[in-house]
């Protein structure tokens, strides 16, 4: 066994022993040893330079502290990720793997737990993990309803929230499923969503979901073939009711949720949405969107999630990783987070188990002018089950995706 | 004009470039016994047929094996998914139309710009104009021309609301429109640049001055004229280039996934999307829908090659009616006037408006500027670029270097043993343009994860680029090379030259204007790579590329703009220097002027 060979030997007996879940402290100072110096390639989406700039001042700040780097490797989408761990698993390559930390989520993260492509459980070792808020934010460890057993960490809470421009929408805007569809029928053109698969397109057809179906408890189970058909069927029916309203007269749909938010900021659209409850006012910071713009949540809830790292199987540098899924619990990291002129995210962390000093950060953040309140945000709705996504998303393809 | 250029057999006084300069006359070398030894460079085109095949079948093995359930043994179940796509048919339908639409006009516009105008002032503004949008990547022309021409773009914030009344943009399906049509205006605003530069390349091995002399004395329209004359010649040489485009117009997913219709999107988008299906159970359907894209591309292929047999039939028996067409010549420079500046317009309108997104602070509809401005995106971009613009010319320009030497050493080699390659060499030469990217580079990915340390992923992308670099560089060189009249050669001999310093002293300078030109498009060729580069530099590779199509899926129109503004500026100084550079060093050598134009 030659010299390197038995460093990484070291480095996975290291981190075995954050197998059991409780680090300990010893165990702890032996990551940070191992990982001074590492360059961590932190695969994520890099769609939105907010995000961008946040995962910079990140990487200067694991520098700063731990003397690890951090590289971000820009994603057009996370499955790109997915499929290069994928590739090296297929070829053999258990060690020295290209990529040591994934944004990741959802069908993604179930894709990649089923196939044995990830290191874990490590998310209930890390150090501050006492301070997140399991109980009150039930998301941070299920992800889609799928258990997350420490395959991953929680890194940011997003949430579905309407968007308008209140100078431009002469009432009130509709607070329910229903007073949005006539809405949309009454102001044709004005109203669109990202086309399926794209997940916040999807998103919105689950929460429509919630919505219209009789029972929405069955959306925590997976998708059962006998009912599937009847439980969509007001689905379809909704969409093919205003589809002729939309945006185009749905002949064509934005891509993502940014080319959305450009829709809305051309004034293409009137009543936009997004997966983070913070973006409104992020982009009146940013001077993307005028002052005007407020955000609302429909009555009864809308959907919500979490934001997780996790880390491959085959990860090169897997201790700078955890070291850096660490430092993104860190009050100070996530309270810049949710700093509405940073990113808006909601944190992941309970108010109740920090400090007061670090409570503060928190409180001391001011909303931005177009963000709800915790209290007006209203109750999250879960994730449906990953089945329904892709049933979903599948079906409305063949329904409206090859249209003439 | 440069006689001894002539790809006919020269019948003008044989008038040598370097016989005009005095000064750099080659010193008359005693003649050496010419001794048969082992050479490298008679392995050139071996070397290059494997660079180019070996990746590709080995890709390609990696996308067949699973289309046919080889590696699953499933047997035909991914055609069978594949076919109960409803949208297979509309998709590869799309991807034939927008392909062979786009191509055909392109190429109607380029000739018709060189027929009515060559020679002409306005032709040289026109060349001048059009370019440096060769330099332009794809995704960036398209994000520019998407801005323009949306309802809530440039041109409807320009006549809003004074002349159209407007204060909401328009529901109008202008872009994504299910037709394809927006992608074609795309696509031909970029293609045409390409075939331009590459007529330019070839026509000086047309003797076209001369043809068009003989064809007006006779009282031909020059249009008329060139068509009969010249072009029957000047095709022979576009014909790669031609197809070139057409392959890249079929298989696009940048430009298509911007401009193109999503419901469905174009066969080639489509394969993208399943291939980056994060359940990755659609991968063995992408395969075969890969296989099938491969099939359309040689059908519409062979298609367009009859239609050439065809052309040329309807042209001899039209040739001997006598008609002049003087007539013709008005309207045709005054249309390719009008089409070259509105492409030109178009490509540059929208650059301008990407360029003012880059420093625009708010600015809604219908305001025709931006409220503020600000340097803010900038700012931000700044720190990246030094990086990110290091590693795109450092590939960019290991990559070009290589494949110009591997493909002088493969042109001289033809030239030194009378090697003649066969039709097939071309096509072998064509395998990397045409089999799509995103068939067979999963495949190449899964070979380089081998040798894919840190330290190699730069060499590792660089190599890679090769692939798609290397044909490039062989077609736009291949011709004038090929064409270089080889009595030179013989007169070089004669006077006791070695061939090397034929090669050094009297060919490479004289064909210098190609050289540059294939550098300059090695180098464009290179910047513009994105899924090479992401899939074999592992993502730890980023270019300019990586990193503006990464940002695209974003739709920020203002890092976009900055991102699409940086990646044009090195290939932009390549094509520059490419027209620069022959007129400094040829000022005084007239023969040599033509050339260079």
């Amino acid at each position: 066994m030659n010299r390197r060979e038995f460093g990484q030997v070291s480095v996975s007996a290291m981190v075995l022993g954050l197998l059991g879940g409780k680090a300990l402290a010893g165990d702890w100072q032996a990551v940070l040893a191992e990982a001074a110096g590492q360059t961590v390639y932190w695969h994520a989406w890099g769609g939105d330079t907010k995000i961008n700039d946040f995962i910079a001042w990140v990487g200067a700040e694991a520098k700063a502290r731990h003397g690890v780097m951090i590289e971000h490797v820009k994603l057009a989408s996370t499955a790109d990720a997915v499929a290069r761990v994928l590739a090296e698993q297929e070829a053999g390559l258990t060690s020295g793997g290209a990529v040591d930390m994934i944004w990741i989520n959802g069908e993604n993260f179930a894709a990649m737990k089923s196939q044995g492509l990830l290191h874990g459980p490590f998310a209930d070792g890390l150090p501050n993990w006492p301070l997140v808020d399991v109980v009150g934010k039930p998301a941070v460890v299920t992800d889609f309803t799928l258990p997350t057993e420490a395959y991953e960490s929680p890194w940011a809470m997003a949430q579905l929230v309407f968007e308008y421009d209140s100078a431009r929408l002469a009432a009130a805007p509709p607070k329910t499923l229903v007073a949005l569809v006539d809405w949309i029928k009454a102001n044709p053109g004005r109203f669109t969503y990202p086309q399926p698969p794209d997940y916040l397109g999807t998103t919105f057809l689950k929460q429509a979901l919630y919505g219209v179906m009789a029972n929405p408890s069955v959306l925590q189970s997976p998708v059962s073939e006998a009912s599937y058909a009847t439980d969509t069927a007001p689905l379809w029916a909704m969409l093919d009711d205003i589809h002729p309203s939309l945006w185009r007269k749905a002949a064509a749909f934005p891509a993502n949720e940014p080319a959305l938010g450009q829709l809305l900021a051309d004034g293409e659209t009137d009543i936009s949405f997004a997966f983070n409850p913070g973006r409104a006012s992020a982009e009146i910071a940013a001077g993307n969107l005028p002052d005007t713009m407020r955000t609302f949540v429909l009555d009864g809830g809308t959907i919500g999630n979490a934001s997780f790292v996790a880390i491959p199987f085959n990860a090169a540098h897997r201790a700078g990783a955890l070291v850096v899924a660490n430092l993104l619990l860190d009050p100070a990291v996530q309270a810049r987070a949710q700093d509405p002129g940073v990113l808006g995210f909601q944190t992941v962390l309970n108010m109740a188990a920090l400090g007061p000093q670090d409570r503060a950060r928190f409180n001391g953040l001011a909303l931005g002018v177009a963000t709800l309140s915790p209290a007006d945000l209203g109750p999250v709705l879960l994730e449906p089950h990953a089945s329904w996504m892709e049933r979903i998303a599948a079906d409305w393809t063949a329904r409206y995706g090859v249209a003439q | 004009m440069p006689a001894g250029w002539s790809a006919l057999p020269p019948t003008g006084p044989p008038v040598t470039a370097w016989r005009n300069d005095q000064g750099r006359r080659p010193k008359v070398m005693p003649a050496r016994a010419p001794r048969p030894r082992f050479s490298l460079l008679r392995f050139a085109p071996h070397l290059t047929v494997a660079l180019l095949i070996v990746p590709v079948l080995a890709g390609l093995a990696g996308t067949i094996l699973p289309a046919f359930g080889l590696t699953n043994g499933e047997g035909a179940a991914a055609f069978r998914a594949l076919a109960d796509w409803p949208g297979l048919w509309r998709a590869v339908h799309l991807s034939v139309i927008t392909g062979a639409v786009s191509t055909l006009v392109s190429l109607g516009i380029t000739l018709g710009i060189v027929a009515a105008l060559l020679g002409s002032r306005v032709f040289g503004v026109i060349q001048h104009l059009l370019s440096p949008l060769l330099a332009v990547p794809h995704a960036a022309a398209a994000l520019g021309l998407a801005f323009l021409i949306a309802p809530s773009g440039w041109v409807a914030r320009a006549l809003s609301p004074w002349a159209t009344g407007w204060q909401n943009p328009p529901d109008l399906l202008i872009l994504n429109d299910p037709g394809g049509w927006a992608l074609i205006v795309g696509l031909i605003a970029k293609e045409v640049p390409f075939l331009l530069l590459m007529t330019l390349a070839a026509l000086p091995q047309t003797d076209a001055t001369r043809r068009l002399m003989s064809a007006t004395s006779l009282g031909y329209g020059r249009v008329w004229g060139f068509v009969l004359t010249v072009l029957p010649g000047l095709y022979r040489q576009l014909r790669l280039p031609v197809y070139a485009v057409l392959t890249y117009a079929m298989t696009t997913v940048d430009m298509a996934a911007i401009l193109g219709p999503s419901l469905p999107p174009t066969l080639s988008v489509q394969i993208t999307q399943w291939m980056m299906e994060p359940s990755l159970t659609m991968r063995s359907t992408a395969a075969a829908g890969a296989v099938v894209q491969l099939l359309a591309v040689v059908g519409v292929l062979l298609a367009w090659h009859g239609t050439e047999r065809v052309a040329k039939a309807a042209l001899i028996a039209v040739a001997g009616r006598g008609w002049r067409m003087a007539g013709a010549d008005a309207p045709a420079r005054l249309t390719a006037i009008a089409v070259g500046s509105v492409l030109a317009g178009l490509l540059f309108a929208g650059l301008a408006g990407l360029a003012l997104w880059s420093v625009a602070g708010l600015w809604p509809f219908p305001d025709a500027l931006p409220h503020q401005i600000s340097l803010q995106t900038w700012a931000r971009a700044a720190p990246d670029l030094a990086a990110t613009g290091g590693a795109t010319l450092a590939i960019a320009a290991l990559a070009t270097a290589l494949s110009l030497i591997i493909v002088l050493a493969c042109l001289e080699a033809e030239h030194r043993f009378d090697l003649h390659p066969k039709a097939r060499a071309l096509w072998l030469l064509y395998v990397p343009l045409l089999v799509p990217q995103i068939a067979f580079l999963p495949g190449l990915q899964m070979l380089n994860l081998w040798i894919a340390a840190p330290g190699l992923a730069l060499w590792a992308v660089a190599l890679a680029h090769v692939v798609f670099v290397l044909p490039y560089v062989f077609l736009s060189l291949g011709g004038p090379y090929r064409q270089w009249d080889a009595r030179q050669a013989l007169i070089g001999a004669a006077l006791g030259a070695s061939p090397a310093r034929v090669f050094w002293c009297l060919r490479l300078p004289m064909l210098m204007p190609a050289v540059l030109t294939a550098t300059a498009l090695g180098l464009s060729v290179s910047v513009a790579q994105y899924l090479p580069t992401l899939l074999i530099g592992g993502g730890r590779i980023e270019t300019l590329t990586t990193q503006a199509v990464a940002l695209s899926s974003g739709g920020n129109r203002r890092i976009i703009g900055a991102y699409g503004l940086l990646q044009m500026l090195g290939p932009a100084a390549g094509f520059a220097l490419a027209i620069a550079l022959p007129r400094l060093i040829y000022a005084n050598r007239r023969g040599m002027r033509q050339a260079s134009l």
